[in-house]
């Protein structure tokens, strides 16, 4: 049944399973057979930003679990005064909804690209710029309000000084994925509009002709600065 | 499932082009999925539940998020298992540097507390 791995032209019957794997990874080609070059380069990219966001946490987790002073509880620092009461957490809840619309907006004009229609992909792709720009707001806001409490990288008024500092470090590496994620879908949504990927034009700086998964490749990177504030979620304002 | 055979019917160009097609209503659905599973980690913080049933519960809507959005928004549950294991495996191995770094947590805050007492 099995048949060998081609090396040229069409590809055939591939292998699955891990014979496939070690197929994949054997041969004298490229390793990754169903994934182009630019989204293996864009996953490997993503692969790296994982180990960067990773060590964030980690120098998180070390720096609050070794410290004797309480840690402030996140759950009220981050409240809001609305209506008489205080209600916890409700920005970073709203923050939450806003980045996962963001994603499911991004995931369907990855799927309309693939159908090529244009307008309808751009639309999608600005809508998604819309609410990540959304998204850095109303972090400028939290970190505002914040700054007015007297939360610095040396000191807050609540416990450990740690927290200002790991929180503004990863807070704030985020919003910048999440800003420069917003101009990158400005790009690519100008690209669609114009209809680049339909007349196949070449790039500016790679002289390539671009095609529709550009879309996907940006999706990866959007669907990624989603993923991160997930764990951020869960181990800087749950835990 | 079936890729093998449907990438081997199309030259490689065409079958990255129209790969990674699935219904809307999967994504929408997911989208859905999504927002229940940060409404429950929402609701573990505002019900105040504490201790390892907090711990349980925040790890696992987590978990299920970063699932659904890799798998299905970033189409990882259709890629070649190549790229699913170099891609998922090294963070794997991250793990091993946490439980190293609360071994060293743990001595820090021991001999933070020996020597200095809990005042800081």
């Amino acid at each position: 049944m099995a048949h060998p791995v081609q090396t040229h032209g069409e590809p055939g019957l591939r292998l699955a399973g891990l014979r496939g794997v070690a197929a994949d990874f054997s041969s004298d080609q490229r390793a990754f057979k169903t994934a182009s070059w630019g989204k293996a380069m864009m996953w490997i990219f993503l692969l790296s930003d994982t180990f960067v966001f990773g060590c964030f946490l980690i120098a998180y987790m070390t720096a609050r679990m070794s410290t004797p002073v309480p840690w402030p509880n996140p759950s009220e620092v981050f409240a809001l005064h609305i209506g008489g009461q205080d209600v916890p957490l409700i920005l970073i809840a709203i923050m939450t909804f806003v980045l996962i619309s963001s994603s499911g907006t991004m995931a369907m004009a990855v799927n309309f690209g693939y159908r090529r229609e244009r307008r309808m992909t751009a639309v999608l792709m600005l809508l998604t710029a819309l609410l990540g720009a959304t998204f850095v707001g109303m972090q400028a806001f939290e970190w505002t309000k914040l700054i007015t409490e007297g939360v610095r990288p040396w000191e807050n008024p609540w416990g450990a000084a740690q927290f200002g500092s790991t929180f503004f470090m990863i807070t704030g590496f985020h919003g910048t994925h999440v800003t420069i994620g917003v101009i990158f879908l400005l790009i690519i949504a100008r690209k669609v509009w114009r209809g680049d990927f339909d007349v196949e034009r070449r790039g500016f700086f790679t002289s390539r002709k671009g095609r529709y998964e550009a879309v996907e490749i940006m999706g990866l990177y959007w669907h990624f600065v989603d993923l991160v504030w997930v764990f951020i979620f869960a181990f800087f304002y749950l835990w | 499932m079936s890729e093998t055979t449907a990438h081997a019917q199309g030259p490689t160009v065409q079958a990255q082009e129209h790969g990674q097609q699935h219904p809307i209503r999967l994504y929408l659905l997911v989208w859905g999925l999504l927002f229940v599973l940060s409404a429950f980690s929402y609701m573990v913080d505002y019900l105040g539940i504490q201790g390892y049933l907090r711990w349980t519960l925040i790890l696992l809507f987590m978990m299920l998020k970063a699932g659904l959005i890799v798998a299905v928004f970033m189409h990882m549950a259709w890629e070649r298992l190549a790229l699913v294991y170099a891609i998922l495996l090294p963070p794997l191995l991250v793990l091993v540097f946490v439980a190293l770094m609360v071994s060293e947590a743990d001595y820090t805050i021991f001999t933070r507390l020996a020597f200095f007492g809990a005042a800081p």
